[in-house]
C-alpha cells in the first residue's frame, strides 16, 4: 500500500480508537469534576461492560444484530447498577476522601477483575458485529461497522452534551460541580446527584466497551488501557471539560492509530505516556483547561 | 513519642530483630524461605511507608523504585559481569538516582495529580523494560545463575544461594531498614514530614523548605525501596517485569495500610499478614486478587490505622 492510502487506514483506525475513548474518558471526566475523585477502576467499568455484552449476546444466540442491540442495552445497565451499589456500599461511607477512595477504587479493580476471570474465563471472545457491510474505498475495503462506532460515539456525545448544557438534571449536576455545599443549600439532592454521577460515568465507559467489543474481543484484563489512556485524555483535556476530553480524545486516539501503524506499538505508548506525565507536571491544568478550582 | 519512652521503644525494636533472628533456627524449610522473602518485601513496605505515612505523599508508582534496584542489580551482573557487592551498590545508585529525577518532576504536583504522575512514571519504566527485551528479556525476565550470588570477604565466602544465608541477609537488611526509619521518624527531620503530612502549608509558613524535606523523604523512600529491589535479585535470583508492574506499586500501600500507616513495625506486620493470608488462600482458590481487593476496601472503610495503628491508639500510645 503507497503512503497516502497507509495513512488514510491509520488515521480511520485513529478516529474508531477516539470515538471508543471520547465516551470512555467522558465518564472519568464527569466523576472527577462533579466528585472530584478519581475513579481507578473506571476500566473494570469498561471491561465489565464488554464481559456482559458477551454474556447477553451469546444468551440470545439469535441474529447477531438482536444479540447486540440487546447488549448495546442490558450491558450499560448492569455497569451501571453495579457502580450504584459500589457508590452507595463504599465511596459514599468514605464520604469521598480523595486518598481512601483512591486506594478503595484500586480493591474494586482487583475484585471486579478477578470476579471477571473466575466466572468468564482468561480467554479473549468476540462478539459478532450486528452487520457486516464492507465499504470499498479506492485503495482497501473498510468494515461498515467501524464508521458506524464512530457515528454512534458522536451520537452519544451530542446527548450527554444537550444533557448537561440544556436540561435540569444538567444544570444540578453543573452546580453540583461549581460548589457543592451551596448546591446543597439550594436543597440540591447532592448525595443523589453523586450516585447518579458516578452510575453514568460508569455507563459510559460499559457502552464504549459494548461498541468496541465486534471489534476487540472482551477479556478480563482489557481494562487497564483504557483507563491509562482515560486518564491521559483526562488530564489533557483538562479536567471536567466536555469539550477538552472530545478533543484531547481525537487527538490521544488519531495520534495513537498513526503512531501505532508507523512505529512499534510499545515505543509508542511509551514516548506517549511519558509526554503526558510531564504535561501534568508542567501544566496541571491541562493543554484546554482553565486553572482548576 | 516522649523521651521517656526511648528505652522501650529501642527495646522493642531490638525484641523484634531477635525474634526473627529465633525464628531462623525453629521455623521448617518451607516457612524459612517465606519470612525471608517477607522480611526483604517489608523493607520495601518501609521505604514506601516513609513516604506515605509519615510524609503524606501517596505515590502509585513505587514499583519503578523496586524495579530500579532489581535491574540495575540484576543487569549489572548478567551483562556487566560485576560482582554481587558492586552489583548491589550499582542497584541502589540507580535507584537513589531515580527518585531524584521523578522528585524532583513529580513534587510539582500535589494530591491526585501526585499519584497519576508517578503512576504514569512508573509505567514509562514497565514499558520501557519490555521494550528493550533483547537485554531484560521482557516479561519473562531472567534467572542469575547460582555462581554469582555470593559475596567474597577477605577469603570468607558469603553464597547467597544458601537458605541460612540468605536468611541472616535479609535479616540484616531489614534490621538496617528497620532502625533507619525509626531514627528518621524520631528526628527533628522526621517531626517536619510529619509536620508537612499534617499541614504543609502551616509548615512552609512557621519557616521550614517543605519542597527540599519533601524531595529528601522521595530520595529516601526511593533508596530503600531500591535496596529492597537489588537485594531481592541476588537473594532469589528472579528479574522480571512483573516487580515493576502496577500491581507491585499497589501491594506496598496494601502492605503498610493493613501493618498501619506511619508506624516503624507497621511493614512488616501488614508485609507478614498479607503474604501468609494469600499463601493461604492460594491453597484453596486461585482467586488470591479477589483477597487482595477486598482486604483494601474493607481497610479504608472500617480498619484505616491498620494493626499497629489501632494498637497505639487504644491502648498502646508510645509506640513509634
Amino acid at each position: 500500500m503507497a503512503f497516502g492510502p497507509h495513512l488514510l487506514l491509520a488515521t480511520l483506525e485513529g478516529l474508531v480508537t477516539a470515538a471508543v475513548l471520547a465516551l470512555t474518558a467522558l465518564g472519568l471526566s464527569l466523576v472527577f469534576g462533579v466528585m472530584r475523585i478519581v475513579n481507578v477502576a473506571h476500566g473494570e467499568f469498561f471491561m465489565l461492560g464488554a464481559v456482559v455484552a458477551w454474556f447477553v449476546a451469546n444468551a440470545i444466540g439469535a441474529h447477531p444484530a438482536l444479540g447486540f442491540v440487546a447488549a448495546l442495552i442490558v450491558s450499560p445497565v448492569v455497569v451501571g447498577i453495579v457502580a450504584l451499589v459500589a457508590e452507595r456500599l463504599v465511596l459514599r461511607r468514605l464520604n469521598y476522601d480523595p486518598e481512601a477512595t483512591i486506594v478503595a477504587t484500586i480493591g474494586l479493580l482487583y475484585v471486579l477483575q478477578q470476579l471477571a476471570l473466575t466466572f468468564y474465563g482468561p480467554d479473549a471472545r468476540p462478539v459478532a458485529a450486528p452487520f457486516s457491510v464492507r465499504i470499498s474505498l479506492p485503495w482497501f475495503g473498510y468494515s461498515g461497522y467501524k464508521l458506524a462506532v464512530i457515528a454512534a460515539s458522536l451520537a452519544v456525545l451530542a446527548a450527554t452534551w444537550f444533557l448537561l448544557a440544556r436540561t435540569r438534571i444538567g444544570l444540578v449536576m453543573r452546580a453540583t460541580q461549581y460548589d457543592r455545599e451551596t448546591a446543597q443549600a439550594f436543597a440540591i439532592p447532592v448525595d443523589r446527584v453523586y450516585a447518579g454521577v458516578f452510575a453514568m460515568g460508569a455507563m459510559l465507559a460499559g457502552l464504549a466497551a459494548v461498541l468496541i467489543v465486534p471489534i476487540s474481543q472482551a477479556h478480563y484484563l482489557m481494562g487497564l488501557d483504557p483507563l491509562l489512556l482515560s486518564f491521559i485524555v483526562v488530564i489533557i483535556g483538562g479536567l471536567g471539560s466536555l469539550t477538552g476530553t472530545v478533543i484531547a480524545a481525537l487527538v490521544i486516539g488519531l495520534g495513537d492509530g498513526i503512531i501505532s501503524a508507523f512505529f512499534q506499538p510499545t515505543l509508542a505508548k511509551m514516548i506517549a505516556t511519558l509526554l503526558v506525565a510531564l504535561v501534568l507536571v508542567f501544566r496541571p491544568q491541562g493543554l484546554f483547561g482553565t486553572t482548576a478550582r | 513519642m516522649s523521651a521517656a519512652a526511648a528505652p522501650k521503644v529501642w527495646l522493642l525494636h531490638l525484641a523484634v530483630i531477635g525474634l526473627l533472628a529465633a525464628l531462623q533456627f525453629l521455623l521448617p524449610d518451607y516457612h524459612h524461605g517465606v519470612v525471608a522473602k517477607v522480611m526483604v518485601l517489608a523493607v520495601f513496605a518501609i521505604g514506601y511507608n516513609l513516604l506515605f505515612g509519615y510524609t503524606g505523599l501517596l505515590s502509585l508508582g513505587h514499583a519503578m523504585f523496586f524495579a530500579a534496584g532489581l535491574y540495575g542489580t540484576g543487569l549489572a551482573i548478567q551483562h556487566l559481569g560485576w560482582s554481587a557487592p558492586l552489583a548491589l551498590l550499582a542497584g541502589v545508585v540507580v535507584g537513589a538516582l531515580l527518585a531524584l529525577v521523578i522528585g524532583l518532576l513529580a513534587l510539582r504536583t500535589t494530591g491526585v495529580a501526585f499519584m497519576i504522575v508517578t503512576m504514569m512514571f512508573a509505567q514509562v519504566l514497565y514499558l520501557t523494560i519490555l521494550y528493550f527485551s533483547r537485554w531484560t528479556m521482557g516479561d519473562q525476565g531472567f534467572v542469575l545463575p547460582q555462581g554469582v550470588r555470593a559475596v567474597d570477604l577477605a577469603g570468607l565466602r558469603l553464597d547467597l544461594t544458601d537458605p541460612a544465608t540468605r536468611y541472616w541477609c535479609a535479616l540484616s537488611l531489614f534490621a538496617v531498614a528497620l532502625f533507619a526509619s525509626l531514627a528518621v521518624v524520631r528526628s527533628r527531620y522526621g517531626r517536619v514530614l510529619i509536620a508537612i503530612r499534617e499541614n504543609e502549608e502551616r509548615t512552609r509558613m512557621l519557616g521550614y523548605d517543605t519542597f527540599s524535606s519533601k524531595l529528601l523523604a522521595v530520595v529516601a523512600s526511593g533508596t530503600i525501596s531500591a535496596a529492597a529491589g537489588a537485594s531481592y535479585a541476588l537473594l532469589f535470583g528472579y528479574v522480571g517485569a512483573s516487580f515493576a508492574s502496577i500491581q507491585y506499586s499497589i501491594l506496598p500501600l496494601l502492605w503498610v495500610l493493613l501493618g498501619g500507616a506511619a508506624t516503624t513495625l507497621g511493614p512488616l506486620a501488614g508485609t507478614l499478614f498479607m503474604q501468609y493470608a494469600v499463601d493461604i488462600a492460594s491453597g484453596f482458590t486461585s482467586a488470591w486478587l479477589l483477597l487482595v481487593g477486598l482486604a483494601l476496601i474493607l481497610l479504608v472503610l472500617f480498619f484505616p490505622r491498620g494493626m499497629l495503628g489501632t494498637l497505639r491508639e487504644r491502648w498502646l500510645g508510645w509506640l513509634p
